[in-house]
Order: C-alpha cells, then structure tokens, then sequence
C-alpha cells in the first residue's frame, strides 16, 4: 500500500487529509471578510513586501513603483546598436505588423483580415513557434455572461471587485460586453467548448465569479481556442515568421510608430519591417521569474514588449500588482511552479493544511487565496516541506470524484491527470501539493478602448496598438480565472479591427531610430550603468559551470 | 519566505546522457529541457511551453545496446542513465488550407484534403509513440468510418508534437487532420447555444447599456459597495 508517487515523510499526513474528507464534504469554510482580506493581503502577499520594489528612474513611469525585475528591464540599454540597422533596406513592408503568436495576436490577425487588410499585408512576428505562448498553456476556461441567471453588469462587478476597483472602466464594459460576441466567433469557428445534449455550455464557477460562466474545453481550453484560431490564420494564408522576435520598434520622424526590427534566432541576422499599424500581443513576464517565484508561464514570456513599448513612450499601469496563482505544483521536482488549473478548485476540492484541516475558502479570489497558502505554510507552519526545501499544502482533488462520480476528474481534468500521472501521483485517489507560482502581469501598457497604446498624457502614440497580457487596465490589480482567455479576443479583435482602420489611411514617412539613441542618452542622464541590455528574449537557464567556461571566440 | 528555498545539502546522483551524441554528466531528475540547460545548452528550438501543452519538444531517445526507438516530450521526461537523445527542431508537414464555412462534416470533405487516411495500415505505431497517450489509431479508423464525433472526442488531447506522423508508415499528418475533424464536430455536429443567440439579441437591442453606463460612471466607493453585496448563485 502507501502512495508510490510520494515519499514516505508525506504518507501520514495524505492519511489525515483522507480521514478528514468524509466530515470537510459538508463543511463549508467561512467567506473572508473585507477586514480580514485587507490583513492577509499586507502581511502576507508577496506584492505588499516593499523591498520586492523600486521607483523608475526614468520613462513615462518615472517615479512609479515596479517589481525589481522589471525595473531592471525597464531600465536596460537596447540589444542593437541603431548604427547598424540599414533602415533603407526593408525586408517586409506591410500594412499591419502584430508583434506576438499567442491568442491576442492570432485574433488581431483574422480580425484585420476579416476588416478587408489582405493576408499578404498582413504579418505575424513571434519569438517562437506560433502558438507557443502562455495562451495555449490555458487550462481552466473563458468567462461570459451568456446564461439567463447572469449579465453583463453581473460579470462587471466580479471583474471590478476582483481588480480591487483598480481597473479602468471603459475597458471592462468592452469585456463583458463583448464576451458572448466572441464565444459566439469561436462556436461558429469550430472551438469544442463542453456543451449539454442540447447545445448549452457547461458553465462553473471561478474564483471571484458570482455567477457560473466559466465555459471550458476540457482542461485545455487555451490549447483548443489557441489552435482553432492557429488553423483559421494558416487556411488564410497569413503570413508568419517564427523565430524572429521584435527587439525595437522602429517610428518615423513625424513620431509614428512604424513598424519594428525583427532578429533572426537561428542566423542572427535582423529584419526590418516596416507597417502602417503595429500590434503588440507580446504577453506576460513570468519568466522574469519576480521575487524568485517559479512560473506557470511560457518559455518566451519576458515582457519583450514593455521594453519596447516604454522606448517609444507607452505609459504602463498596474505593474506594482503581480499574480501569483495559488495552485502550482510544489511536488515533484520536474513540474514545480506549473499550473494546476482553478478548475479543480472549482469542481469541489478543498485546499488542506498538514493536518487536513481547511484554512481558507476555495474559491476567493486568487491573491487572496495565495496569501493564505503563504501563512499557512510561513506563518503557522502547517505545511510540508520537501527534500528541496519547497514547502506546500495539499489540493484534495479526491473530493471531486465523490461530488462528481467517478471518471470526473479524467474527463474534465485530463491534462491535470495526466501531469502527475507520469509521476506515479494519481489525483483521482492523491491529493496533490500545491504552492503560490508566478502567474499573471495584471499591470501592463495603458491602452484606451480602440487598442491604441497610450502615452504618459494619455494621448495615443500614433500607429501603435497593442492587446492582451501585454496591456494593463482591464483587470486592474487582479485578474480572475477566465478573463485573460476573454481579454486576448476580444482586445486582440479590437486590435485587429482598429489597426486595420488605421492601416487604410495612415502614411509612413522616413524610418528612424532615433527614440533608441534618446533612450540611451537618457539612460546615461540618469547615472544607469551600461549593464543590462533588453528585451531579454529568453530567460538564462544555463549551468552555473557550463556558463561561467563559456567564451565567444568569434568564429 | 518567498520561494527563495533554502535547498538541504543534498548529495545529487549524476547519471551520463548523451545529447545529440556527446557525453554529458548531469543530476538525476532533471527533466530533459533542464538537463541540457545544465549541461550548457541555450534552448531555442525544441521548447515553448515548458509543460507539456505546446507540443514543441517532441524527443526521440535509445539507450544503448537496447534496439527500441522511445519518444516523449522533453519538458515531462526524466533523463535516464545512458540515455542517447536528440530533441526534433521542427516537423514538417503538409497542412492543406479550407474554407471551414464552405465544408460538409462528412468523409468525402476530409478525404479530399487527407487523401492519404486511407493509406492507413493499423500498425497502431501512432498510438504506441503517442506522449498523450491518445488511441491514434482508433481515431484515423473512426474517420474513415464517418465517425466524426468520436474521432474528434478522442483526439481531443492531441498537443500536435508530431511524433506520430513522423513513424507512420502511411505517411498520415494525424494533427492537422485531426484539426479539421475537430473543427467540422465543434461547427457542425455539437447543437448551438440558444442562451446565447438570445444574450446576444439581447446586446444588439442595448438592454444592459444603461446600466453598464452607470456602472463606469459610478467610482470605487459605489462599486465595492456592490461587490460587498453580491448574491452569489
Ligand atoms: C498555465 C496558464 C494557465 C492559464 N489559464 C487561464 C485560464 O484558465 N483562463 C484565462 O482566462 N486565462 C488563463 N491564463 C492566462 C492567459 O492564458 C494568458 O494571459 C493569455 O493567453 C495571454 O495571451 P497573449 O496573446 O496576450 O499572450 P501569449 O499567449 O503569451 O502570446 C504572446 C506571444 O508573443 C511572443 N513574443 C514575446 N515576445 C516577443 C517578441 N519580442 N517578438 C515577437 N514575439 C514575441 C511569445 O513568444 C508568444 O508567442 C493562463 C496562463 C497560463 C500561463
Ligand atoms: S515545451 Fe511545450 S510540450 Fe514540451
């Protein structure tokens, strides 16, 4: 007997988490109250720790509070050298640019396409394949207010409330509004949400949601929305290079954003690309790996366009709040830091400590439950703590089978299985430990309700739209399950559909880099050591020793 | 606190694998991405995700004097002493362009974009190599059954890593086909939601724009007070 996935130290305490399950099925924890919330978020989440922080020196956003990490890219010199950059000689000339192969950029594609921009006009640039993007990594679902019981203004309130009132509210109205609009696009599209016999969406609750909305495809419901959308790109013909990462954007000298500098990952050679529109959908910054915390995200996801963005004068907002998701991993080793789906919490699985007691309601809003898992295993000490040092509480998924039946947890849950199934950990019978992961950029580049990047004055920077994870406003300072999958639809379209306007009447003057010259001037005004350089592109993984002996001998 | 770990001294076990052919010592554990990361490898093919969702890191591996052929993905394999692998950069395959609105859910319409599904032997290699552990077989006999539904359901979990077409002797591109099956079940085979055509007939007519106009105009005092009152279902 005993649990083959587990080490021995931990058998005792799955024990008690057993014992416990019959009596926690009819306990309902008690609700945080708005007090209590306020005293675990200070004390314990990792947002509120001011040392994680500092003021920009410089930029749009001098003066604003930043995670370290991102001041540090922030605050970084550019890879190229503008001298070196023949701006005469264009590789790609288009009418619109979108910067990034995940879901945004994906949807800003068809939707200009769809607005009459040809496909041959059209490029996608992506640092990897297209579609390897946090969009395809999505698990649990996509929200809309799309049953009788529910609304818009319903879904308004869950989205404002969760942000801490922190959002911007035009944007918000454009995401509840719109959300039944786009599962519409994907139902025709194709998209195999889970659906009843007679065609209804199978719809649970999320974190924060008052209303069940969460609409799903399994537990890969950014993998099939991702793919879906991917397939729709390619029968379109819509050009896309992969592999070649924007790293600046390029304006002309009237100050339009006009197109980007695209670097060749395999021949290290550069690209220019001149557009009359550009999109940015570069995503989010786990990898930057704030505070040290693991991510759920993608290999590419370090925040390449907030560096780029800010160079050309974008205001970013909400970037002091970053979301950690209560739920990654925290056993076995080889999968540590990576996600396990709302979606298990939203079937019914309570989260327990050592003892297999509940500490917290499963369902409040993310930053407040990943602050209860830090006191719980920091404060009082009742977690467990690995042969790593990596401490964790238990995510009794069981639970579901017996408020389901049996087979739930394979039909809905498949990729959650299966994750630990290749580790001898069996869900439908083990809890699984679980930890606080790096998860969300809540903040991002201000953008208005056409898409359109905005300056430090909240002017559009002429040319420069930009969509999704990438952009701050929507879900102010927290982001709840399912409105990210919705934000990159129904932003990326409006990117789409915005830039495709644009691109019709909008003239490209002289090309120029100019704006990376000043950023360097200003960079040496401000006393910043010529050390860091960004975009990072890729997060540096490599052996301590392996890199300390390696030399560039220029062959 | 923070997830800064305060790692026990642990004696680490190496094992030695063998990436692309050379000999590299590396902790046992790791997954193949971390090990060839530790061995010095700066990766930029091969990866995306980083956990099993992309399909990015098809790997095929033997270990020596074993004549087996094992594939997996390398973000969610383990390295194994003596293991000899190579992670694939890039499958290629065909993937024929169609206009979704203009297709039939029917076999005709895949066949004439997949002739080769009926070149299918029942070797069940796909099904053998496949990290998902989908029955890939079962799926391409079901197509050519007319099955869709069923073809669509079991193939739902495919990440397209690829593995499958590269070892079927049919020269079959399970993934994109499985794509366009997927496609034509979701559009044509799964009834429609009537919520939402009614939600949306709803949103045309403007029922919910004055109270979303009040609610942008309303601030935070107003709107935490709703908050604070919210039934939830
Ligand atoms: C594990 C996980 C689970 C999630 N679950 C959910 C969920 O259940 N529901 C939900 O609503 N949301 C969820 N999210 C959040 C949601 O998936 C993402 O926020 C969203 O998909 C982001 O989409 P995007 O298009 O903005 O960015 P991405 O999908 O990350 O795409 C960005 C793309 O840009 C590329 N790129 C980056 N830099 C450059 C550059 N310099 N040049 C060119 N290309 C570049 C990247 O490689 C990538 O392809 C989850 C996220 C993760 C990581
Ligand atoms: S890197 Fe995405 S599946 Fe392995």
């Amino acid at each position: 007997m005993g649990y083959p996935g587990y080490p021995e130290e931990f058998w005792d305490s799955i024990e008690k988490v057993e014992a416990t399950r019959e009596r926690r099925l009819k306990e309902v924890f008690k609700r945080i109250t708005p007090e209590e919330k306020e005293k675990l978020l200070e004390k314990w989440h990792p947002d509120y720790r001011p040392e994680g922080k500092r003021a920009l020196k410089l930029g749009p956003n001098k003066g604003d509070y930043v995670p370290n990490e991102v001041a540090d890219i922030l605050e970084a010199y550019p890879l190229i050298d503008p001298n070196d950059i023949d701006l005469e000689d264009i590789d790609y000339d288009v009418d619109v640019l979108i910067i990034g192969g995940g879901g945004s950029g994906a949807a800003a594609a068809l939707w200009t396409n769809y607005r009459g921009i040809k496909a041959e006009n059209i490029l996608i640039a992506t640092k990897l394949r297209f579609g390897d993007a946090n969009t395809k990594m999505a698990q649990g679902g996509i929200q809309a207010a799309d049953r009788p019981q529910d609304s818009p203004p319903i879904h308004f309130i869950d989205v404002i409330g969760g942000g801490h009132y922190a959002n911007k509210p035009e944007l918000v109205r454009i995401l509840v509004k719109e959300a039944p609009l786009i599962i519409k696009w994907h139902e025709e599209l194709g998209v195999m949400y889970d659906k009843d016999e007679h065609g209804n969406f199978i719809e649970i609750h999320g974190g924060g949601t008052s209303r069940k909305r969460m609409h799903a495809a399994k537990d890969y419901t950014g993998l099939e929305i991702m793919r879906v959308l991917m397939d729709e790109v390619l029968n379109r013909e819509i050009r896309v290079i992969e592999f070649s990462p924007a790293v600046e954007l390029i304006m002309d000298t009237s100050g339009q954003v006009a197109g980007a500098v695209l670097y060749n990952l395999e021949t290290n050679q550069y690209y220019v690309v001149r557009a009359k529109a550009t999109v940015l959908t570069t995503g989010g910054f786990g990898r930057l790996h704030i505070q040290e915390f693991p991510t759920t995200n993608h290999y590419g996801a370090t925040a390449d366009g907030l560096v780029m963005g800010y160079r050309v004068g974008t205001h970013l907002r909400d970037m002091d709040s970053v979301q950690y998701h209560p739920t990654g991993a925290a056993f076995p080793e080889q999968i540590v830091g990576q996600l396990v789906t709302e979606k298990v919490r939203g079937l019914g699985a309570q989260l327990v400590n050592i003892d297999g007691e509940q500490f917290i309601y499963p369902l409040e809003p993310r930053d407040v439950v990943a602050a209860a898992i830090i006191r719980e295993c920091y404060g009082r000490n009742k977690g467990i703590v690995t042969v790593t040092g990596q401490r964790g509480l238990w995510l009794d998924s069981p639970m579901i089978e017996i408020i389901h039946g049996e087979g739930t947890i394979k039909r809905y849950l498949a990729a959650m299985y299966r994750q630990f199934k290749r580790f001898d950990i069996d869900i439908t019978k083990e809890p699984m430990l679980v930890f606080p992961t790096l998860h969300y950029m809540n903040g991002g580049i201000e953008i208005n309700e056409y898409t359109q990047a905005l300056n430090a004055d909240g002017k559009p920077i002429p040319g420069l739209f930009a969509a999704g994870e990438v952009t701050g406003g929507v879900h102010g300072k927290n982001r709840l399950m399912g409105n990210s999958l919705l934000d990159i639809n129904v932003f990326g379209r409006r990117g789409g559909i915005n830039a495709a306007k644009h691109a019709k009447k909008a003239k490209v003057g002289k090309l120029t880099l100019k704006h990376v010259n000043n950023w360097v001037t200003k960079l040496k005004e401000a006393g910043i050591a010529p050390k860091r350089k960004a975009p990072i592109i890729l997060p540096e993984y490599r052996g301590k020793r392996a890199l300390s002996r390696s030399i560039n001998i220029g062959f | 606190m923070t997830a800064q770990k305060t790692v026990k001294k642990l004696k680490v076990k190496m094992v030695s694998i063998y990436i692309m052919g050379k000999e590299y010592k590396v902790p046992e554990g790791l997954t193949i991405h971390k090990a060839m990361e530790y061995a010095g490898y700066k990766l930029v093919r091969g990866v995306g995700c980083r956990a099993g969702f992309c399909g990015a890191c098809a790997t095929v591996y033997r270990f020596k004097d074993d004549y087996r052929l094992y594939t997996g993905l390398a973000c969610q394999t383990t390295v194994k002493d003596g293991m000899y692998l190579v992670i694939l950069p890039f499958v290629p395959a065909k993937k024929p362009g169609y206009d979704i609105e203009k297709l039939k859910a029917d076999f005709s319409s895949i066949v004439k974009l997949f002739p080769e599904v009926t070149r299918c032997v029942q070797c069940n290699t796909c099904t053998k190599v496949c990290p998902q552990e989908i029955q890939v077989m079962d799926a391409i006999q079901m197509i050519l059954r007319g099955d869709i539904k069923s073809a669509a359901e079991l193939s739902f979990d495919c990440i397209a890593c690829g593995i499958c077409s590269l070892r079927c002797p049919a020269e079959i591109i399970h993934y994109n086909l499985f794509q366009l099956v997927r496609r034509l079940n979701g559009k044509y085979l799964t009834p429609k939601s009537q919520h939402l055509v009614q939600r949306l007939k709803e949103i045309e007519e403007g029922k919910f724009d004055k109270e979303l106009e009040k609610l942008v105009k309303m601030g935070p005092e107003k709107w935490k007070e709703l908050y604070e009152q919210r039934v939830i279902e």
